[in-house]
């Protein structure tokens, strides 16, 4: 099953059909999308800038991680579900989504700058005492997340313009080549 | 007030924005990205209140330490959204999600640098009184992204 029959197939389930009819359901799940975002993001920053020493220079950053991220990831956990369910309403155009792609690279991209941060670079400053602002490894790693994440919510925010839609022809190669659009012939 | 409201949306920016394909999504990921810092400056604060995040440290020193970072993005939204709002002032005269937005909004401000200012810098460690002070803060704030989230399916 190629990804776009998967998907074809994920938008003629009754689940997705309901979910795409029901004004309401999904005006409620993307609301708790952003607050969740809120939650997650908001925490994440604070989290990032006090990797950079640029917030709360009198915490540790060991208290910090202990204390506020288990927070943010329950704040994620909320957020993934309900963006899979904002998926699930409508599959095949997040599928076709140009930003929608950016942004799932980018929180792959994301999730390995965590892995490398919590058992690469983590690890070799723990329990050593530095003066408020940390090594420069960790500094790299809270400005990567930082960067990314605002570089998600960007990219999160455009999937809902259908400037580079696949049903909207024509469009440059390059733009049908990164969506996986076959536009119709009929078009040209 | 609705002169006031159609003599914004008349405005050079505001019809600038309108007819501009890119300027009000980009606007608006920028407002986004201040709501984060916004809710995250909150957060570490109020947390503390509630007895839970970072609670081994004094609820004075948190709020000192993020009250520049809260500032900033409170500039940061106020001006993103002005230009917003500028943009859809009609839209926006007509919706009660901005006006329960707004309400919020200056409640909640009047209160961060008033009352839960106050509780916090006076230390009432885990008392009842931070905790309802946290409550409030977090329910007015909640008001305000939920305002603004339902402006746009208005």
């Amino acid at each position: 099953m190629t990804p776009l029959e998967f998907f074809t197939w994920l938008s003629e389930t009754s689940w997705s059909v309901d979910l795409h009819e029901s004004e309401i359901a999904y005006s409620i799940i993307e609301s708790v999308h952003v607050w969740t975002l809120c939650v997650f993001f908001g925490l994440m920053m604070m989290v990032d800038l006090r990797l950079l020493g640029w917030t709360m220079r009198a915490v540790p950053v060991s208290e910090v991680l202990d204390r506020v991220l288990p927070w943010a990831i329950a704040g994620f956990v909320v957020m993934v579900i309900s963006g899979m369910l904002l998926v699930l309403a409508i599959p095949l155009r997040s599928y076709q989504n140009l930003f929608f792609r950016g942004k799932m690279i980018m929180l792959v991209v994301a999730g390995l700058n965590a892995w490398l941060f919590h058992y690469r670079v983590y690890p070799k400053i723990a329990g050593k005492s530095f003066d408020g602002i940390p090594p420069k490894a960790v500094r790299i790693a809270g400005a990567t997340s930082l960067a990314l994440w605002v570089a998600i919510v960007f990219c999160g925010r455009m999937i809902a313009y259908n400037w580079f839609d696949c049903d909207r022809q024509p469009q440059p190669a390059i733009i049908n080549f990164l969506t996986s659009c076959v536009p119709a012939p009929s078009v040209y | 007030m609705l002169p006031f409201f159609q003599w914004c949306y008349d405005t050079a920016i505001g019809e600038t924005i309108r007819e501009s394909t890119w300027l009000f999504p980009l606007i608006e990921a920028v407002h986004l990205v201040g709501l984060g810092l916004t809710a995250g400056a909150v957060l570490i604060v109020d947390l503390r209140l509630l007895g839970a995040g970072l609670r081994g440290q004094p609820a004075a020193q948190l709020w000192a330490s993020v009250r520049p970072w809260l500032l900033g993005s409170i500039g940061l939204m106020v001006v993103s959204g002005t230009l917003l709002f500028l943009s859809e002032a009609i839209k926006c005269y007509y919706s009660y999600a901005f006006w329960v937005k707004m309400t919020c909004l200056v409640l909640a401000l009047a209160f961060a640098f008033t009352v839960r200012q106050y509780v916090v810098r006076t230390g009432l460690d885990r008392a009842l009184q931070s905790r309802l002070t946290a409550i409030a803060s977090l329910g007015l704030w909640f008001g305000v992204a939920w305002g603004g989230r339902w402006i746009g399916f208005s």
